[in-house]
C-alpha cells in the first residue's frame, strides 16, 4: 500500500501540485536533499505526459500518483488511463502540437521519458493492466535513514 | 511560484527575464512572448534564467521553438543560467550543444557581439 496516494484531474495547473506533494513526501521519507530536485523533475515529467495523454483521449478520467517509501527505496508510480499504445509511442509522426509557421512548438513526447530515465535510479513502464492505461514507476535508492516521527511530548 | 516575464533591449539585443517555474502550465506564456518578440522583428534574444526555479521538457520545447524561429531569420537565442539544477536538464537532453549558455547577461551579449 502506498504511503501517500493522490488523484488529480488532468489539467496542467495540477501538475505543479503533484510535484510539490511528491517532493514533500520524499523529503519527509528521508530522501537525500540532493535527490529532491530529481524527484520533483521526474514526477513533473511523468505527470505532464499523463496530462497530455488524458487531454487527448480521456479528459474526464483522473491521473493517479502513488508514493511509497520503504527501507530500500523511494518509489513514485504515475498511472494514466489513456490508450497504452498512444501513450507509449516514443515519437508520434505528427508533432504533439500543430506547427506554427513551420516551427514545432513542443519537443516529441519521448523526450519526457528520456529525462525521467536520466533522473531516476530505476524506471519501469508498464501497461496499467486493463488494456488502457500506462504506469511509470520511478524509484530512487535510499541513501539516508527515513525520518521517524517525533514522539509526542 | 508562478511565472513572471519581462523584457528589455540592451545593445540591440532583446533580453527576456524569466522568474519562477516553467512547466506544462506556464510554458505557453513564455512561448507567446517569444513568438511576439520575433513577430516584432527581434531576432537577437537572450533569455535570462537566473531566477528560474523549475524547468521541464515542456519549457525546453518552448526554448527550442524560439531558437528555431530566430534562426529562420539568421538570429540567435542565448541563455543565461548558472544554476546546476536547471543546467542538469539541458545536459540530460544534450541541449547544451544547441544553446549558448552564459554566466551573465553581459557575457551573453558580449559573446553575441564577438560573433558578429
Amino acid at each position: 500500500m502506498p504511503t501517500v496516494e493522490v488523484t488529480f484531474t488532468p489539467l496542467p495547473v495540477h501538475v505543479r501540485t503533484a510535484r510539490l506533494i511528491a517532493t514533500a513526501v520524499a523529503r519527509r521519507s528521508g530522501v537525500d536533499e540532493s535527490l529532491l530536485d530529481e524527484v520533483r523533475l521526474a514526477v513533473g515529467e511523468a505527470c505532464s505526459r499523463a496530462v497530455e495523454a488524458h487531454r487527448k483521449h480521456c479528459p474526464g478520467e483522473p491521473i493517479r500518483v502513488a508514493l511509497t517509501d520503504d527501507p530500500e527505496q523511494f518509489e513514485v508510480v504515475v498511472t494514466d488511463a489513456a490508450p497504452a499504445e498512444q501513450a507509449l509511442s516514443p515519437a508520434t509522426p505528427e508533432p504533439a502540437e500543430p506547427e506554427v509557421d513551420g516551427v514545432i512548438q513542443q519537443l516529441p513526447p519521448g523526450v519526457g521519458l528520456a529525462v525521467i530515465s536520466g533522473l531516476a535510479d530505476d524506471v519501469r513502464i508498464a501497461s496499467a493492466g486493463n488494456g488502457d492505461g500506462t504506469s511509470i514507476a520511478m524509484s530512487w535508492t535510499r541513501r539516508t535513514e527515513p525520518v521517524t516521527p517525533a514522539a509526542p511530548a | 511560484m508562478d511565472l513572471k516575464l519581462g523584457h528589455y533591449s540592451k545593445d540591440g539585443i532583446e533580453v527576456v527575464d524569466v522568474e519562477g517555474e516553467i512547466d506544462v502550465y506556464t510554458a505557453p506564456r513564455l512561448r507567446e512572448l517569444l513568438i511576439d518578440l520575433v513577430n516584432k522583428k527581434n531576432y537577437q534574444l537572450v533569455v535570462n534564467m537566473e531566477k528560474v526555479e523549475f524547468l521541464d521538457s515542456t519549457g525546453l520545447g518552448v526554448l527550442v521553438g524560439g531558437l528555431k524561429r530566430v534562426r529562420a531569420h539568421d538570429g540567435s537565442l542565448d541563455l543565461v543560467c548558472t544554476q546546476e539544477r536547471i543546467l542538469k536538464i539541458f545536459r540530460i537532453t544534450g541541449l547544451t550543444k544547441v544553446f549558448g549558455i552564459h554566466d551573465s547577461v553581459d557575457d551573453a551579449i558580449a559573446a553575441r557581439k564577438a560573433e558578429k
